[in-house]
């Protein structure tokens, strides 16, 4: 049951999308997290979901999946929502007692949902067409400056890559490990929210322990293999940026600055 | 053929946090040496030291007193530590607890990258280790795809990229179903003979032990028999004493001579034992 649960949820694929370097790809989301919150016009909202649906067609993600994403987050979603609607001052559409709703609630309600949703698809993205490997190869060639004032760059990258090589077998031992105390008697799924929580301390406390145990044994097969951190170490598979990679970037932020600059132009929707 | 492991008069003691306490003595004045080529199986029963003599031979431990030299370095110098790690490399019991990357391919490349080799000579050495383990067409898999058995082999490879003169095993096959036992021992048998690489391994399975070369017993921190398989093998009352099996074929040689059969010593094979019965019965 544990097993079912999908780290990063990459799915992957040959698409320009997935080809694309990750660095690029990174630095991008976050253009786009920018331009989607500078941005006030429905014409560059338009062209920003246009941008996100050709993307998701030639990343060939199915449609489900990217809906999927929005689920978690659908109670923010309505909670922004009502707020604004409630809460905005203007131009009274309705009263009805204290409650009054507002053209201008309205509108921002409008604008913050597209927002959030056009965010959480954005972002899903960037996790649904790059490995978690090449993330973290590209988290650490993007902070590889922040060494200069001694910012832990290359050992933040491999703790990320430990983990996400961990997280399956840590999962499976607490598998074992839930089977273990139940075929002891240990009720797990019965009981208030204190017996439930008691109720993981037996889990926990082997889970852990094995799991200093794995990091011990991994740190002398680490040194084994002549491991003495980030200084002097060479990759297998270095990032290099292509032709296709620049033409890429430069295309998408000029998109980014065209869908902005409407904002000029362009009666805001707020 | 050349001493690539030397081990001197080594003794080895664990020491406690306070003071009061007595050192534990692990190895006692063991003196050994390998030959390169050498398919050495070590053998003893828990806690006779075996895997303290294993880590001594790349310097995760140093010796108490006497010299261990690997490929004429002294392990004792710190600053030769990753000149001896290269030359020797070591695979331990748990398969999951030795891979580092989430890619089959990066995880042996590993070694590569931490002693700064260029990428493209990373990539050939990579491919050529896994080759050479029969893994080549799991390179894209992420470890927790494998069994047992392929993990280790995966393991083996991340060594094996080093290209190091030695392979120290540490009870490998230990947590692996017989499949992924078979497996791991065949590409360990066909480096050693087709590559030369020397291998030391620690094993507390005896058909496994029998495969190779040269077999030491220790216990109790002592070197009690280094022969061959079937000098060791004949001495089956010896081994029984310090709490080791005998090959199951050995066994019965041994319980028919004990019956007063006239049954020859150092049987190690199903093929040499049947061959023999036959003899017996039909003389």
């Amino acid at each position: 049951m544990l097993k079912d649960i999908s780290i990063g949820q990459f799915f992957p694929g040959k698409s320009i999308v997935h080809r694309l370097d990750p660095r690029i790809k990174i630095l991008l989301v976050f253009g786009f997290i920018i331009t989607l919150f500078i941005v006030r016009n429905l014409v560059s909202f338009g062209l920003i979901i246009l941008f996100l649906t050709v993307t998701v067609f030639t990343a060939k993600i199915p449609v489900k999946t990217v809906l999927k994403s929005l689920k978690p987050i659908l109670p923010l979603i309505l909670f922004t929502a009502i707020l604004n609607i409630f809460f905005i001052d203007g131009h009274v559409l309705f009263r009805w007692g204290w409650i009054r709703i507002t053209e201008d609630g309205i509108r921002l309600a409008v604008l913050m949902i597209i927002r959030i949703v056009c965010l959480i698809i954005g972002a899903s993205l960037l996790t649904y067409t790059t490995s978690p490997i090449a993330l973290t190869d590209a988290i650490e060639r993007l902070l590889s400056p922040l060494k200069k004032i001694h910012f832990p760059v290359h050992e933040m990258a491999m703790m990320m890559t430990i983990a996400l090589r961990f997280i399956p077998t840590l999962i499976e031992e607490t598998d074992k490990i839930m089977s273990a105390q139940k075929a002891r008697g240990a009720d797990l799924e019965t009981g208030g929210l204190m017996k439930r929580a008691k109720a993981l301390v037996p889990i926990l406390i082997p889970l852990f322990v094995s799991a200093f145990r794995r990091a011990e044994e991994l740190a002398l097969a680490m040194e084994c293999r002549c491991y003495r951190g980030g200084e002097g170490r060479t990759r297998m598979k270095q990032l290099k940026l292509t032709v296709s990679d620049w033409v890429i970037a430069v295309f998408v932020t000029a998109f980014y600055i065209v869908g902005i600059l409407m904002n000029l132009w362009i009666p805001a929707l707020f | 053929m050349k001493k690539l492991i030397q081990f001197k008069q080594v003794s080895f003691e664990y020491n406690h946090e306070s003071e009061e306490e007595e050192p534990v003595a692990v190895l006692h004045d063991i003196t050994l040496s390998i030959k390169e080529g050498d398919f050495v199986a070590v053998l003893g029963h828990n806690g006779s030291g075996k895997s303290t003599l294993a880590k001594h031979i790349n310097a995760i431990l140093q010796p108490t007193e006497g010299v261990v030299w690997v490929d004429g370095i002294d392990t004792s110098k710190e600053e030769l530590v990753f000149e001896i790690r290269q030359q020797v490399g070591m695979v331990f019991q748990n398969p999951d607890n030795q891979l580092v990357a989430t890619v089959v391919e990066e995880d042996v490349a590993f070694a590569l990258e931490n002693l700064g080799v260029e990428s493209t000579e990373i990539r050939e050495r990579v491919d050529a280790a896994l080759q050479q383990v029969g893994m080549y067409e799991f390179r894209e898999h992420s470890p927790h795809q494998l069994s047992g058995g392929q993990k280790q082999r995966v393991a083996i490879a991340g060594i094996l990229a080093m290209q190091p003169k030695c392979i120290v095993l540490d009870e490998p096959t230990a947590m692996l179903d017989p499949q992924g036992r078979r497996e791991v021992l065949k590409t360990l048998l066909s480096l050693n003979r087709e590559k030369g690489t020397t291998v030391v391994f620690i094993t507390h399975f005896m058909d496994e032990a029998v495969q190779a070369n040269r077999v030491v017993v220790v216990d109790g921190g002592q070197i009690i028999a280094d022969d061959t398989p079937k000098a060791v093998f004949s001495d089956v009352e010896q081994l029984k004493k310090v709490g080791l099996d005998v090959p199951q074929v050995t066994e019965l040689a041994y319980e028919l001579r004990k019956a007063g059969i006239d049954f020859p010593n150092g049987i190690l094979s199903v093929e040499e034992c049947v061959a023999e019965l036959q003899k017996a019965l039909g003389g």
